[in-house]
């Protein structure tokens, strides 16, 4: 009894209290309620394997699922003064980024990134929503810059998924003025005739929405994504009216001619490459188990991998190649065949 | 009739006493009380100074949405000739919250563009309390390419609570309208000079601000969001307004240490609502010498010295 009591429970209590469940193994769908189990949530990109909602996804998740092999080099932004007003609501400024960045584990709202998808080199920019809502302040817009800045002397297209509340408004009027600094930004990119897409998520709105989330040469937005200028809140306090089913979800905005498409972010990655592809002159992209970039050349891949690593002059003479090879392809496999049809008769006869 | 502001109660006392006396003379001509109502007069005036020496921020967000004070349409009365209104986004509609068109300002042709809020309720509700929608926007990007191909000045005069709330203006792309009138601003290759004349709310208004030379009246605003709408989203109460307005920093002084306006034209004491000829006037000689300034220059040298200006905003925070 002794030995049970003082030996085998303790044992027995102390294995089940280590084996503490971890937080968060398990995401309630906040559409259909389902519970969706870590892993498998976050392997299908974060949308719910029962209803396809598309929740939120944090700029590390998306560029590790976009990139080549997950393989993406940060771009620095330049660190913008820190609470320019000495802003205090409730709370300071300071305090509540202090608490952002533990919770996120993430310096600011937006981060950059260059890389390739699918042997495309692109610049890309991706706002976290979990960051202060993905608000726009001067990190933000200096994130933006550099983007731009980045993608031009590299000549590369730049891809940016917005998701926000709106501006930031513990940084008053300077938030606002990211406006049209984020608009330089877009015009930078035009001038270098780069093209600039714009992936609209869940939500984007305000000041986002009015300034470089609505200035892309392609706008895809995720689908039911909350996309406005004026919240659908605020809206129904001036009217007084209820809204319409769906009304500035992407669909919606799909259909008053907002937006180019909407598109299942399963889909995403492929559109992306198809789109960047032809907007740059590059050929189709080679399908197939190319190695990532990470991997060493080996005999066969040495010819791709200087379009997929370099960039302006190098890249287009990268593709002459990849394109010379898919012409050549069927034009030996056509004579060929012939030859072997010959041959099949020659040997019948 | 001059209209009151909540702050200016004790004031509206002695003016409103002074006007009795006056008016009992009127009635009673043995009755002088001439010496009386100067007094009372005076009494008001070195209040008047007092209350718009120290205008904390949300009196001023009062002074600037004014009902007496100088609106668009005003300005453009009296500091132009030969206006030649221009409608239309050739689109959809005509929007009435946004003026613009052709004139003079001291002979010279300007393209002259504006938020016109309205000054009784019938101009009110016409004008849409000086809310754009979608088509107010593609007026103004139409009507700075046509200054910008005919080498014309721009100037814009700003005055709204904000772009409209509202259904219809949503569907037509109440965003996309906004962000391509700040590109076009930034894009054209004329001066563009413009002025807050009053409310300077957010992107509605960042949409005609962003400007080589902005000015500011005074006792005008310009804010990401309006002190109410603030202080009910980070202080769950609307009725902290005040400390939002204080938080904000959208006064013009403010704004001005911040580096984000050019200049601050003074306004007559007692706001532009009390003098309004002689502030609109400020603001007309403030125009001429900022165009005067700019004049001269070529069409890039101008775009690149405006995009530049925006790259380096706020980038030194209140030191600035």
């Amino acid at each position: 009894m002794n030995w049970i009591s003082n030996y085998v429970r303790p044992k027995i209590n102390s294995l089940f209290s280590r084996r503490e469940v971890p937080e968060n193994l398990w995401t309630k769908c906040s559409e259909c309620g389902t519970m969706l189990f870590h892993r498998e949530l976050a392997d299908n990109l974060m949308v719910c394997t029962n209803c396809d909602h598309h929740m939120a996804i944090t700029p590390r998740e998306r560029f590790a699922s976009l990139f080549d092999g997950g393989v993406y080099t940060e771009v620095k932004v330049p660190a913008p003064v820190t609470d320019p007003l000495h802003f205090k609501d409730q709370k300071r400024y300071p305090d509540r980024m202090k608490a952002a960045q533990k919770s996120t584990g993430e310096e600011e709202a937006m981060l950059v990134a260059e890389g390739e998808i699918g042997r495309t080199p692109i610049v890309a920019a991706a706002q976290d929503f979990s960051f202060m809502g993905g608000s726009m302040g001067m990190y933000v817009g200096n994130a933006i810059i550099a983007a731009a800045q980045r993608a031009v002397k590299l000549k590369r297209p730049l891809v940016l998924f917005s998701a926000a509340g709106g501006a930031r408004m513990q940084e008053g009027i300077l938030s606002l003025m990211q406006m049209p600094r984020t608009t330089v930004a877009v015009q930078m990119l035009k001038e270098a005739g780069l093209p600039y897409i714009v992936v609209l998520t869940h939500p984007t709105t305000g000041g986002v929405t009015a300034s470089y989330a609505m200035l892309g040469d392609v706008h895809i937005a995720e689908p039911n994504a909350l996309i406005c200028f004026a919240g659908p809140r605020v809206i129904e306090q001036t009217i007084r009216e209820k809204l319409p089913e769906g009304f500035q979800r992407a669909e919606y905005l799909l259909d008053h001619g907002m937006l180019d498409r909407v598109t299942h972010r399963s889909q995403m990655r492929a559109e992306l490459i198809t789109l960047t592809r032809m907007l740059t002159g590059l050929p189709p992209e080679v399908k197939g188990d190319l190695p990532p970039p990470s991997i060493g050349p080996d005999a066969e891949t040495a010819p791709e991998l200087p379009a997929a690593v370099e960039n302006a002059e190098p890249a287009k003479a990268g593709a002459k190649t990849a394109g010379d090879a898919a012409a050549a392809k069927p034009v030996t496999a056509k004579s060929a065949k012939p030859a072997a049809d010959a041959k099949d008769k020659g040997t019948a006869k | 009739m001059q209209n009151y502001l909540e702050f200016e109660k004790p004031l509206a006392e002695i003016e409103g006493k002074a006007e009795e006396l006056r008016a009992m003379a009127r009635a009673n001509s043995e009755m002088d009380v001439e010496k009386e109502a100067a007094a009372l007069d005076a009494k008001a005036d070195k209040m008047l100074r007092e209350l718009y020496a120290e205008l904390t921020p949300w009196r001023k967000c009062q002074v600037a949405r004014h009902p007496n004070r100088p609106h668009c349409m005003d300005y453009v009365n009296r500091l132009f000739t030969d206006f030649m209104p221009l409608a239309g986004d050739r689109n959809f509609a005509d929007d009435h919250a946004v003026i613009g068109g052709l004139a003079r300002l001291e002979d010279r042709p300007v393209m002259v563009i504006g938020h016109e809020k309205g000054h009784d309720t019938k101009t009110r509700i016409e004008r849409n309390f000086g809310m754009a929608r979608p088509e107010g926007y593609r007026k103004a990007i139409r009507l700075m390419d046509l200054a910008d191909r005919f080498r014309l000045p721009v100037v814009t005069l700003v005055d709204t609570p904000g772009a409209y709330p509202g259904k219809g203006a949503e569907e037509r792309g109440q965003s996309e309208a906004i962000a391509r009138s700040t590109e076009r601003c930034l894009s054209i290759g004329v001066p563009l000079v413009s002025v807050i004349i009053g409310e300077g709310g957010s992107g509605g208004a960042v949409a005609f601000a962003t400007a080589d030379r902005l000015v500011m009246l005074e006792h005008s605003i310009y804010s990401v969001i309006s002190p109410e709408g603030c202080a009910s989203i980070l202080w769950k109460d609307a009725e902290k307004m005040r400390e939002a307005a204080e938080a904000l920093r959208l006064t013009a002084q403010d704004l001005k240490a911040l580096g984000v306006i050019d200049r601050i034209v003074k306004e007559p004491v007692g706001g532009a609502q009390r003098a309004r000829d002689a502030a609109i006037d400020a603001v007309g000689r403030s125009i001429v010498e900022l165009l005067e300034e700019l004049s001269g220059k070529d069409g890039k040298a101008l775009r690149d010295a405006r995009r530049q200006k925006f790259l380096d905003m706020g980038s030194k925070g209140l030191a600035a």
